[in-house]
């Protein structure tokens, strides 16, 4: 089964690092990656521009508009992701546990439906 | 249909319920099936019981026929793949396996209804419909939430079980403690909701009593215990439920007012299961791995064997206490200890305790209740007045703010 690890922190909870903290801790997150991937359990992941950088868009009546940012001010910034494929969802929540930002943020873990053939 | 019958019937399903699902749910592999099929199987035992009465192996009975209504609703319903993959191997599989022995699933069924990813209210609402065979309406009427609120509940949680690949499994070691002790805070937590329960009292016959919920949880518990023989707190936590139920009758009068442990009728308690809750912590404790289970049972356990109030061991009760603090700390814990000290040396050890507490048990009502009742023995009737009102405005429970009440009033008409 798919699960989707969306990985959540505030801006008031992410950490304030110094240089050489912040270099620790992208080794840290590449450490998570490679035990992820020897375990073959990895079938993607990335890392989020902060919403400064995003773009919002939505069609209505054939026209689209878009908008700069997020429209609603979220507490809770999305920041990143792990697209696992687990066993069960006990296995998901043990990865989850793992996440680096998973001891300052929230893991929201989300089963991907899978469609089925006819 | 005579009585008997009935009643037997009813007996049946609710003995076989738990085992019978869970081994369906294991064939099946589909929560849902398996709970769909098991109700359409005992729609046609209550049909078939009436006129031929109840067979010799109910439960082989309804498995098999259970077994058939899934193979039915899943030929009505194969579009999909996986369903078409289970109806294989359910019709590979010889039908006369069924009669005889239905494998005991029923701890995988318990870890699955309590898993942590579900709400606690779901937890408790799954595992009473799946493992002890209460209806809906049974649920809902003992957790007092409208029948289509619980059914939502129910429908919910089976959702979730599927969708988001819940385990179907006992969890394996290095989660099986964390789980446990989920599971075990479940039950305990079905229990209590019955101990504590003054309202919703009966309606009639085959409907559940808030009280009937204590009887479901020391069954869920002695079936905890038989599937996992090893495990000292399950054993703990059946001790500490029986200590607990043998009081039961006496815990309030006609008027369905609270009676302190202190003017309770001892010889009214029942005998056979403060004798069992015994024998049931000593093998506990015979397992060298204690927890708080265990410790609240030995406390439990030393009121029960104390022939009288004025007879009971304070000392040891508040020693436990200490245990148990370091064990789970919380304010609960440490105003029972306080009391525990107040009886063992003294009225103004116990009200010192507690008074230490003070801004981390505000609005914890047990806590003005027990400084209130310190307060009157110690003779501050204008503290223990300004304390009893303290504590009933904060206590819901209907039975406990009449004691404390009867007590404001005392302390108001001496102090004037």
């Amino acid at each position: 089964m798919k699960y989707m690890l969306l990985i959540y922190a505030s801006a008031s909870e992410a950490p304030q690092y110094t240089p050489e903290e912040r270099r620790a801790a992208v080794q840290t997150w590449l450490a998570f990656r490679t035990e992820a991937e020897a375990a073959g359990v990895l079938v993607s992941n990335g890392a989020l521009q902060p919403v400064t950088a995003a773009t919002t868009v939505r069609v209505r009546n054939g026209k689209t508009l878009i908008t700069d940012g997020p429209f609603a001010e979220t507490h809770e910034q999305l920041g990143g992701y792990f697209l696992f494929d687990c066993q069960d969802l006990d296995e998901a929540i043990s990865w989850a546990a793992k996440i680096p930002g998973a001891t300052y943020g929230s893991v929201e873990v989300r089963p991907v439906i899978t469609y089925m053939q006819e | 249909m005579t009585m008997t019958t009935a009643a037997q019937i009813e007996a049946t399903f609710r003995e076989e319920h738990g085992r019978i699902l869970a081994a369906l749910i294991s064939r099946l592999g589909d929560f849902t099936l398996a709970e769909d099929a098991l109700q359409d199987a005992l729609v046609n035992a209550l049909e078939r019981w009436q006129i031929d009465g109840v067979p010799r192996n109910p439960g082989a009975w309804l498995m098999t026929v259970a077994k058939r209504r899934a193979i039915d609703r899943l030929r009505r319903a194969v579009t999909l793949e996986r369903k078409a993959a289970i109806l294989d191997s359910l019709a590979t599989q010889d039908e006369a396996e069924m009669d005889d022995s239905i494998p005991d699933e029923r701890l995988k069924l318990m870890f699955t209804c309590c898993h942590p990813a579900l709400a606690l209210e779901a937890q408790v609402a799954l595992t009473l419909h799946t493992l002890g065979g209460l209806s809906t309406q049974e649920v809902a009427r003992a957790f007092l939430v409208p029948v289509p609120t619980m059914a939502q509940r129910l429908a919910r949680a089976r959702s979730k079980i599927r969708d988001a690949g819940i385990p179907y499994r006992v969890p394996p070691a290095d989660l099986l403690p964390e789980r446990l002790e989920a599971l075990l805070a479940v039950i305990y937590l079905i229990f209590n909701e019955g101990y504590v329960a003054t309202s919703g009292a009966a309606t009639g016959g085959d409907t559940l009593t808030r009280h009937e919920l204590c009887q479901e949880a020391i069954r869920l518990g002695r079936v905890l215990v038989a599937l996992l023989p090893q495990s000292a707190e399950a054993r703990g936590l059946l001790a500490l439920m029986l200590l607990h139920d043998s009081r039961r009758e006496t815990r309030l009068n006609a008027a369905g007012e609270l009676v302190l442990l202190a003017e309770q009728d001892r010889s009214r308690w029942d005998q056979a299961k403060i004798h069992e809750g015994i024998a049931v912590l000593d093998e506990a404790i015979a397992l060298y791995d204690p927890g708080p289970y265990q410790v609240q049972a030995a406390i439990s356990a030393l009121h029960a064997e104390a022939p009288a109030a004025a007879a009971t061991d304070w000392r040891q009760i508040a020693a436990l206490y200490g245990t148990l603090a370091t064990m789970t700390p919380s304010v609960v814990v440490e105003v029972n200890r306080a009391v525990a000290a107040a009886m063992a040396w003294g009225a103004p050890a116990g009200l010192q305790m507690l008074l230490r507490l003070d801004t981390q048990a505000a609005g914890f009502y047990p806590y003005h209740a027990a400084r209130a009742d310190l307060l009157r023995r110690t003779n501050q009737r204008e503290a223990a007045a300004d304390a009893y009102e303290r504590a009933l405005a904060l206590c819901g429970n209907s039975a406990e703010r009449a004691y404390l009440q009867r007590r404001l009033d005392e302390m108001l008409n001496l102090a004037s």
